[in-house]
């Protein structure tokens, strides 16, 4: 079996796992599940209204023929780094804003399928970066430094090497 | 501001070009089209979205974050070696690194800064080495279960939303050690 038919047996052995730790260790399961989940509705209603304005947007983007000319535009050097051009919208948008680069891999998603090269590339860009621009400001922000030095591009070279692994895993990983 | 600047951008551009490709009656069904599927897509990750909720607030219950963070300690101790000497932002530090593992971000944020402010003492608005090195880690996501993608994975139909995790994890650690090795490189010649 290999490690990405393994993934299956990961959700069912972490739920039933979990539950038999937690009363074990006297935790009340139901009620931290149900605790939880009703955080989780908040989440998904305080990125609703981003995801509203940015999903018209993306939208529009990809209907005037935009999408394809930035594609078209950014595809020399994505191909030179072995990233498929068609996630040139959430490599632009990811640094910036998570519910921004969230729409553009949902429009991809349904675009290309979940389980396509390209959605599955998307899908593993999106696990494994995060907010970069939004993350330094927040931090540095709080801590009141001025002067971030070399963060922000120590940042985005994190950011570019994910963008080009995630592309180079996929393949490796599901030989597509 | 930044998102005013993209979400205008984008749907200019859009315009210009449905202008241009003569698609402005696309452009037009496209923008109430997405709206739709914005709350589409919000119902679609939802349920899945809740029940990781769930299982994170069961992990935190039961102590995992906590035994998690201890893990990190000897780890924490050469990364940042100076930070590691002050005993509270060692364990906010490795707190905020095993909120962010277990995809707890609401928990990881205010450790992270709490950690950062202390680090930031004294040194006049200028970031040091160490704090340059915290924030990297922050901003290169490291997440055991990256749940919202595979949420909305599964909300598009995936067949087995989680079979990502083995790429997710190799390209997370790929792309944090390229950021902290550019970090250190950096540092050496910017001061």
């Amino acid at each position: 079996m290999s490690a990405v038919e393994a993934t299956v047996f990961i959700v069912p052995c972490l739920l039933a796992g979990l539950a038999a730790y937690a009363l074990c260790k006297k935790v009340d399961v139901y009620g931290a599940l149900t605790a939880g989940a009703a955080e989780g509705l908040t989440v998904v209603l305080r990125i609703l209204p981003a995801l509203i304005a940015l999903l018209t947007a993306v939208y529009m983007f990809r209907a005037s023929g935009a999408m394809d000319a930035l594609t078209a535009l950014l595809s020399p050097v994505l191909r030179w780094l072995g990233i498929p051009p068609e996630t040139a919208a959430i490599l632009l948008i990811r640094p910036l804003s998570g519910s921004g680069a969230l729409a553009a891999a949902g429009e991809l998603m349904s675009h290309h399928g979940p389980d396509s090269y390209v959605g599955r590339v998307a899908a593993v860009m999106m696990g494994s970066t995060e907010t970069t621009f939004y993350t330094v400001a927040v931090y540095f922000g709080a801590a009141g430094i001025r002067r971030s030095r070399y963060t922000i591009p120590a940042a985005l070279a994190a950011d570019l090497t994910g963008f080009a692994a995630a592309a180079l895993t996929v393949r490796l990983f599901f030989g597509m | 501001m930044a998102m005013a600047w993209v979400w205008a951008i984008l749907v200019g551009v859009s315009v210009l070009f449905g202008a241009v490709n003569g698609r402005m009656g696309d452009v037009s069904r496209a923008a109430m089209e997405g709206a739709g599927a914005a709350v589409e897509l919000a119902l679609g990750i939802t349920g899945a979205v809740c029940l990781w909720s769930g299982v994170m607030e069961l992990m935190n219950r039961c102590g995992l974050a906590e035994r998690l963070a201890s893990l990190f300690r000897p780890l924490l101790r050469r990364l940042l070696p100076r930070a590691s000497r002050d005993a509270e932002t060692l364990s906010a530090v490795s707190a905020n690194l095993s909120a962010n593992l277990l995809g707890l971000g609401n928990a990881a944020t205010p450790l992270g800064i709490r950690a950062a402010r202390r680090m930031a003492q004294g040194c006049d608005g200028v970031a040091s080495d160490e704090l340059c090195r915290l924030v990297v880690l922050n901003t290169a996501s490291i997440q055991l279960l990256p749940t919202t993608v595979a949420s909305l994975r599964a909300a598009c139909g995936s067949a087995a939303s989680f079979d990502i995790l083995p790429a997710v994890w190799v390209t997370s650690l790929l792309s944090v050690t390229a950021g902290l090795l550019t970090a250190r490189l950096l540092g050496r010649i910017w001061r």
